[in-house]
């Protein structure tokens, strides 16, 4: 796993809203093909990091994808051209609008530098959620949780990305739609999207993870293959509780 | 009032109140998209009429020396923008747009005949002269300031009016002008007469009303300024660029602002200020609905029409302030029915 070209990796990364660090000198390495974990509490700077990586939010230290160094100028705009997606937590959808306008949108950037292919990635995509096929007319505000996280997942997965961010992809949902979700995450490995999953629900993102970092008050305070944070007894008492073994 | 007097007062209604509703429906557009107030509208109407009267008295318009200067200024600071970030390979692009093609059209207004070529061969001069100087405006006045709140962004569109204004009287002088009809001529009703020119008012203004319809319904691009106006995160996330949507949006608003001038300009003189008051009535239509919905602002922009129109006949000297006051009411009753919302972000 270990031999494989580096996709994305930052190194001494802060972040700071005004005079508050929220990040600080965090460094982590995502593989190609790999799912790679943050777990820690709330408020702990999870989400920054996505919206840093994203360019949603300007930060010190060295981003590099393929090799190439991503300055604070890169715009969000021009990262997702380089292949970088994030489905935040919020969602973020476009609510007065059809689920299948969602999803076209989402290949807007492709379709823009001459990728009109969106019909085969939409049918790709109905394939991994048929429940959005059921819903392709309807309007983006009336669906449940577990599908507005489909639909920002499909949306995302329009501009077929090398890098799929998630924030809190489990936020909200019923333990049924999480195990979907986490299902369909593993899948996306086979089709060569690496993914960087945001988690507070440890148990679920290590078992799907490759790697994991625990991030907390803004700083990594471990990291390993995920199936050994998941027998560290530090990670099992503050993350997984008692019979971590699951 | 007799039934031919109000045939003929609503005639002139309906004919006010289409062009209402195509500068309403800018209006709509620019401020969801932008959240800018876009009260330059006016100018566009007033800019696109006095442009095509220029180039049919033979004269090279002096807005073609704005487009110039403005896409100098552009190119300048895109270009200084785009080097000090590394990326010369947006350059050509910056250059091409922004100052080749104004150059191109300087060329070709010189050496063409201008008062021989057809109307329509004009139309679409006057319009290729006025409808740029949108997206450079945009550009110069909006964009550094995109994330402004709402009454930053109103008062840079009071100054940007003012300097319009300014720079219409230096460039077309005080009098007013007319241009010829698009087709001379009445149709006899029986109980009213039509002016050929006011079909094509109507006409044209439902033709262009359908058109942004199926832009935004239909188009990729139309989508992409919905989702810009819906969620701005959520657009950008899927690399749908503010500063494209703002452009967009502003060409647009520049577009129906200038067609709307030549299409009224055979039946009403217009002066270097007379947009103003123009596109002041299509935002009255605007704040009916709420500056959010389409086709409420298009209704309401009508009633304006209506309103004034008739109005006139009755109390000529207040015509304006009836129709401006009718914006009181609608603001209560907006205010009593809908719920405050913050503003976003």
């Amino acid at each position: 796993m270990s031999d494989k070209p580096i996709l994305l990796e930052a190194k001494d990364l802060c972040v700071s809203y005004g005079k508050v660090e929220a990040l600080h000198k965090v460094s982590l390495r995502i593989r190609e093909g790999e799912i790679v974990t943050v777990i820690g509490p709330n408020g702990a700077g999870k989400t920054t990091l996505l919206s840093c990586l994203m360019g949603l939010l300007p930060g010190k230290g060295d981003v590099s994808y393929v090799g190439q160094a991503l300055g604070n100028d890169f715009e969000v705009e021009e990262r997702v051209g380089l292949g970088l997606t994030l489905v935040p937590e919020k969602r973020e959808l476009f609510a007065d609008m059809s689920v299948e306008d969602n999803l076209l949108l989402g290949a807007f950037d492709r379709y823009r530098r001459g990728q009109k292919d969106y019909a085969k990635t939409m049918e790709e995509v109905y394939g991994i959620f048929p429940r959005l096929k059921e819903r392709a007319a309807q309007m983006a505000g009336t669906l449940s949780g577990g599908e507005r996280q489909m639909l920002a997942m499909g949306r995302a997965l329009m501009a077929k990305p090398k890098l799929l961010m998630l924030d809190e992809p489990s936020l909200g949902l019923a333990p049924l739609i999480i195990r979907e979700i986490f299902r369909t995450v593993a899948r996306l490995r086979e089709m060569g999207v690496s993914v960087l999953l945001v988690e507070q629900n440890a148990r679920a993102a290590l078992q799907v993870a490759d790697y994991g970092y625990v991030l907390e008050t803004g700083e990594v305070s471990l990291e390993g293959p995920s199936k050994e944070l998941a027998n560290d007894p530090r990670v099992i008492e503050a993350y997984l509780g008692l019979g971590g073994k699951h | 009032m007799d039934f031919q007097i109000a045939l003929l007062l609503g005639q002139d209604g309906l004919t006010n109140g289409a062009i209402y509703a195509l500068l309403a429906l800018a209006l709509v557009l620019v401020f969801a998209v932008t959240r800018v107030i876009f009260i330059p509208q006016g100018e566009f109407v007033a800019y696109g009429a006095l442009t095509l009267a220029a180039l049919q008295a033979g004269k090279v318009p002096a807005t073609l020396w704005l487009v110039l200067a403005l896409g100098a200024a552009v190119t300048a600071i895109d270009s200084a923008q785009a080097l000090r970030h590394g990326a010369t390979r947006r350059l050509p692009r910056i250059i091409a747009v922004n100052l080749v093609a104004p150059l191109l059209l300087w060329l070709l207004l010189t050496s063409v005949d201008l008062v021989g070529l057809p109307l329509i061969g004009q139309i679409a001069l006057a319009l290729a002269i006025v409808v740029p100087l949108g997206p450079m405006l945009y550009r110069l006045a909006y964009q550094p300031i995109a994330e402004a709140s709402v009454l930053m962004l109103l008062i840079v569109s009071v100054a940007v009016h003012v300097v319009l204004i300014g720079l219409g009287l230096l460039f077309f002088g005080a009098e007013g002008t007319r241009t010829p009809a698009f087709t001379e001529g009445t149709l006899d009703l029986g109980a009213t007469t039509l002016q050929y020119q006011t079909l094509w008012i109507l006409a044209s203004s439902a033709v262009l009303i359908v058109a942004l319809y199926a832009f935004f319904g239909r188009t990729i691009y139309g989508k992409a300024l919905r989702a810009t106006a819906l969620n701005r995160t959520g657009a950008r996330l899927m690399g749908i660029s503010t500063t494209m949507a703002g452009k967009l949006s502003f060409t647009l608003a520049a577009l129906i602002g200038a067609f709307s001038g030549i299409l009224i300009s055979p039946v009403t003189t217009l002066y270097y200020d007379s947009g103003f008051l123009i596109g002041l009535k299509g935002f009255v239509g605007a704040i009916i609905g709420g500056l959010v919905s389409y086709p409420v602002a298009a209704a309401g922009a009508l009633l304006v029409g209506f309103l004034e129109s008739y109005s006139s006949f009755y109390a000529s000297a207040y015509k304006e302030v009836i129709v401006f006051t009718l914006i009181i009411p609608v603001l209560l009753w907006r205010s009593l029915t809908s719920h405050h919302s913050e503003e976003e972000e």
